[in-house]
């Protein structure tokens, strides 16, 4: 019979690197299934964090993971660069599947898998993703250089991508649903301010035109009716996230959206020896010191859990 | 170990349009995270299937013509090319067992 883990933590990112750090200063040497493409989470594509508290300089997204991965490692954590396939997670062995075969076995489970982003729902959204149509703005903002293109959505996603893309494309078009962003006051404030962006409010996006590459899009005012179209080379979906939450479903309690519920203040599960945390369970703060503070109190509720079992 | 080897807009046409074997072409930059992510994994293909398909990647910011010419917007995007036609085009990082699925035609 194989060796079985004191502890499993899935998934990285603020909330899994912390858990990481915690579990392993308490020596449970964590075995940390980073994801084999999304290791470090939602912030490798993002640029500067400047609301982590402790930089007031500001911080790179990618630097930032990179000092908590270090500081796992550091600690003893195990990490493994591959994903969490399978998961039976009742009984007090529990036992999860890599993506390369490999089964382990453990007493518990930290999930920490995060979000991922929303998709606006349209066929030719898709049809036409990586032909004009993207979702990470730091990645291919490059090859929109002296274009027209669109962001959609209202928060600091979307902020922080027309802010960005701005670099580029000679003008970015916002395209928000509502008449006021729900995105933090600075973030907006700089994009009003911003004049190569302009902003199209109580509009939605209703179709992406184009053969080969986009076009264009097909909008909608919500408070007229009207529809229009209008030429643009790109379309960056900044519209919110959806948690990861697919592998567990079924085995955990999950809120109608998919976000994994837990008891009250802690990261307890309806499981046993089950414990959420991050963007997983959360759909209102969804900030990476929020992330970071519920796995640190994943890694206790665990610590705590094997102690009394 | 032999990883994915780089190629350039003046050895495209020689090491990927003219090849004998099918070639996976992984456009990708320095500043894109998902195309660090896949890297190594490119690299492990290469190692394991590169008799029978061959892996080069392009970096898209020193050689944005041949970027241009292919109509890469999004990184990575990994082109197949069988005697000089792209075949399959998979747009993002994607892991092992998903890309080896993708490519199972050729591999």
């Amino acid at each position: 019979m194989s060796e079985v883990h004191d502890l499993v933590i899935v998934g990285s990112g603020p909330a899994g690197y912390t858990a990481a750090i915690y579990a392993a200063r308490a020596q449970l040497a964590p075995i940390v299934y980073e994801g084999s493409v999304t290791a470090g989470g939602a912030l490798m594509n993002t640029t500067e964090v400047e609301n982590f508290p402790g930089f007031p300089e500001g911080v790179m997204g990618p630097d930032l993971m990179d000092s908590l991965r270090k500081q796992a490692v550091k600690f003893g954590a195990k990490l493994i660069t591959d994903d969490i396939t399978e998961m039976k997670l009742a009984g007090e062995i529990k036992t999860l599947t890599d993506g390369s075969g490999n089964v382990l076995q453990a007493r518990s489970v930290i999930l920490a898998t995060g979000s991922a982003y929303k998709e606006i729902g349209l066929t030719n959204e898709k049809r036409l993703s990586g032909h004009g149509v993207s979702w990470c703005a730091t990645c291919d903002g490059f090859f929109f250089r002296d274009k027209e293109i669109a962001v959609v959505g209202g928060g600091d996603s979307a902020m922080e991508e027309a802010t960005f893309l701005t670099r580029f494309a000679s003008k970015v078009v916002l395209i928000h649903r509502r008449d006021s962003f729900r995105a933090s006051k600075i973030m907006a404030e700089r994009v009003m301010n911003n004049p190569k962006i302009e902003i199209m409010w109580n509009t939605e996006v209703t179709d992406v035109l184009g053969d080969a590459n986009m076009t264009g899009l097909k909008l909608r005012n919500l408070v007229t009716g009207a529809e229009s179209t209008r030429d643009l080379s790109g379309l960056f979906v900044a519209i919110g996230h959806v948690p990861r939450s697919e592998l567990v479903l079924g085995q955990i309690n999950c809120d109608p959206e998919g976000y994994v519920q837990v008891e009250g203040r802690t990261t307890r599960t309806n499981q046993s020896g089950v414990f959420a945390c991050g963007d997983l369970v959360d759909n209102s703060y969804r900030q990476a010191i929020t992330a970071a503070g519920s796995g640190c109190a994943a890694a206790l509720d665990a610590e705590r859990f094997l102690a009394s079992h | 170990m032999s990883a994915a080897t780089p190629v350039t807009t003046a050895t495209f046409d020689e090491v990927v349009l003219k090849s004998s074997t099918p070639v996976l072409v992984d456009f990708w930059a320095e500043w894109c995270g998902p195309c660090k992510a896949v890297g190594p994994i490119l690299d492990e293909i290469a190692n394991e299937y590169g008799a029978k398909l061959k892996v080069v990647k392009l970096n898209t910011d020193e050689e944005s013509a041949i970027a241009m010419k292919y109509g890469i917007t999004s990184i990575p995007t990994l082109n197949v090319y069988v005697n000089g036609e792209i075949v399959k085009s998979i747009i993002g990082a994607k892991p092992k067992p998903a890309l080896l699925k993708e490519l199972a035609d050729y591999l």
